[in-house]
């Protein structure tokens, strides 16, 4: 069974906005999995991709990719990135400004093969841009140019930073399926760092909270997003953005991950844990929701 | 035209030609290892590049001398085991004024590099790509326009050079000559025509190259690049 489990067993000491964080990350998933890294700022996400990757070298600790070992500080194991079979697509996107869409799907390949970028160009509907420059492109076109070249690399192991942060939320939504698309073309299994728990419901099979360095929670969304005895018909996510007091009553303001505000009431003795910024869940069991299709496709 | 001044003009440019050539050479792996290297005394090495911005001419002149001497170490063996001198001729002052203008080179190319994000150096080895192979594919090609800002500044200040070149070099025509020297000597000798030809040319030429500068870096602000 080793051969199919990634197992993960890494301390490092980070410079973050917080000060120092010790993080230490101890887990396993199965290869083949879209395991989602979620958790505030500074939590120690994107150092963990990066030692991942190669970039960052752990203190100390194991990095184990079935039967092969990536890092072992024990044994003085490190391989170079260059070695790790592995694909990491940047927040930035990191294109090539000197290569076109096509030249950097090219420069990715381990060996040249045509037909594969033409594949990937038209899987990822690129065809007509082709030849023109990152510089030329919207930002959804650049995030599925990166996501071609990360998966033309053919990795093992495709390491996503916060994929969809610099889109607009209506974008995010159509570009969720690209994300799954990558994942499934590549048969490689899938580290995301996300924030946004809409993200992460859609895409991931395995989500691993994070916070101050080390992994809080971790299991299915479903599991870990809310507690087992909630069996509400209704669950939507959303942060709190105001709490205000009417009355005997309170009113809490809840924004959704695709911006609706709503509204919730709630007694005082509810609210002493809920603070501003708090991600919350909202659900009701009293009411049978009715479901309704808004856009067509 | 007389010979004479074609000759310095000559001798002019093929300094400022193959110091340019051999500094780019040289100042790509430098600028490299000034932007990425960790190493921790790298703070004194990049003074040591930068020293002949802010040292007089006639400093580096001397030391140059003082190395090219036949009764110094390295002047010796060189005297001893290829029967070269250096001192006086075309090749000794093309050695120091490889490294008198080697800051005008390596600062440009340094701040070209700087500048680059450094997602693009990442992605290409997380692509499985040598730092080689990531150099001359990713990184030259985006640092284009410091590339040609820093050849056209270190031809322009190759020209530019007095100092260096009256000590290395001192005044041999046709062999150590070049034109700003020339126009000293021309002056001297109050033959003010002569010295007015070399100074318009040499006029003419600095301005091109600093437009030229300045239109290849117009989306950024110059300044920044230099």
């Amino acid at each position: 069974m080793e051969g199919n489990i990634i197992r993960i067993d890494v301390e490092k000491l980070m410079l973050t906005v917080n000060g120092k964080v010790n993080l230490a990350f101890n887990t396993q998933f199965n290869t083949g999995d879209l395991v989602a890294l979620f958790g505030p700022s500074g939590a120690g996400k994107t150092t963990l991709l990066r030692i991942l990757a190669g970039l960052v070298n752990p203190d100390r600790g194991v990095i184990k990719m079935g039967n092969t070992i990536w890092f072992d500080s024990d044994k003085k194991i490190n391989i170079a990135p260059q070695s790790r079979n592995i694909s990491l697509m940047f927040q930035d996107y990191a294109l090539f400004p000197n290569m076109t869409v096509e030249g950097n799907i090219e420069y990715a390949q381990p060996e040249k093969d045509n037909t594969a970028v033409e594949e990937l160009l038209s899987v990822f509907g690129l065809s007509e841009f082709r030849k023109r420059k990152p510089n030329a492109l919207s930002g959804g076109q650049r995030q599925r140019v990166a996501l071609a070249r990360a998966i033309a690399r053919k990795p093992q192991l495709l390491l996503l930073d916060e994929p969809l942060s610099a889109l607009d939320i209506d974008m995010r939504v159509q570009l969720q399926n690209e994300i799954l698309k990558a994942h499934q073309l590549s048969g490689a299994t899938t580290i995301m760092v996300s924030h946004d728990l809409n993200e992460v419901f859609r895409l991931a099979t395995q989500v691993i909270c994070i916070e101050y360095g080390s992994v809080n929670r971790k299991g299915k969304p479903e599991e870990v997003f809310s507690d087992n005895n909630i069996s509400g018909k209704v669950q939507i996510t959303g942060q709190i953005v105001r709490i205000s007091k009417q009355d005997t009553v309170n009113i809490v303001t809840v924004i959704t991950g695709n911006n609706k505000i709503i509204k919730v009431i709630a007694f005082d003795n509810d609210i002493e844990n809920l603070n501003i910024g708090d991600t919350v869940l909202v659900f009701s069991k009293a009411f049978n929701p009715i479901i309704t299709r808004l856009k067509p496709g | 035209m007389d010979t004479s001044f074609l000759q310095t003009l000559w001798v002019t440019l093929k300094l400022a030609v193959a110091t340019t050539a051999i500094l780019i050479v040289i100042g790509l792996p430098v600028a490299y290892w000034l932007t990425y290297s960790r190493f921790r005394i790298k703070p004194l090495i990049e003074a040591l590049v930068s020293m002949p911005m802010v040292l007089p001419p006639s400093v580096i002149g001397y030391y140059m001398l003082v190395i090219y001497s036949p009764r110094n170490w390295f002047g010796g063996w060189l005297a001893e085991t290829f029967d070269v001198r250096l001192a006086f001729t075309f090749e000794g002052v093309l050695i120091a004024s490889v490294i008198f203008s080697l800051p005008f080179m390596v600062q440009p190319l340094h701040n070209g590099l700087r500048l680059l994000p450094d997602s693009f150096r990442e992605a290409s080895i997380t692509l499985g790509k040598s730092k080689t192979v990531t150099f001359f594919r990713v990184l030259i090609p985006n640092i284009k326009t410091s590339i040609i800002t820093a050849v056209a500044l270190t031809f322009a200040h190759t020209i530019g050079e007095f100092g260096v070149v009256l000590m290395v070099g001192g005044n041999m025509p046709g062999i150590t000559r070049v034109a700003s020297i020339a126009i000293y000597d021309e002056v001297q000798a109050l033959n003010f025509a002569a010295a007015n030809r070399y100074a318009l040319i040499l006029f003419i030429m600095s301005f091109i190259l600093l437009a030229t500068i300045y239109s290849v870096n117009k989306k950024q602000e110059a300044w920044k690049v230099i």
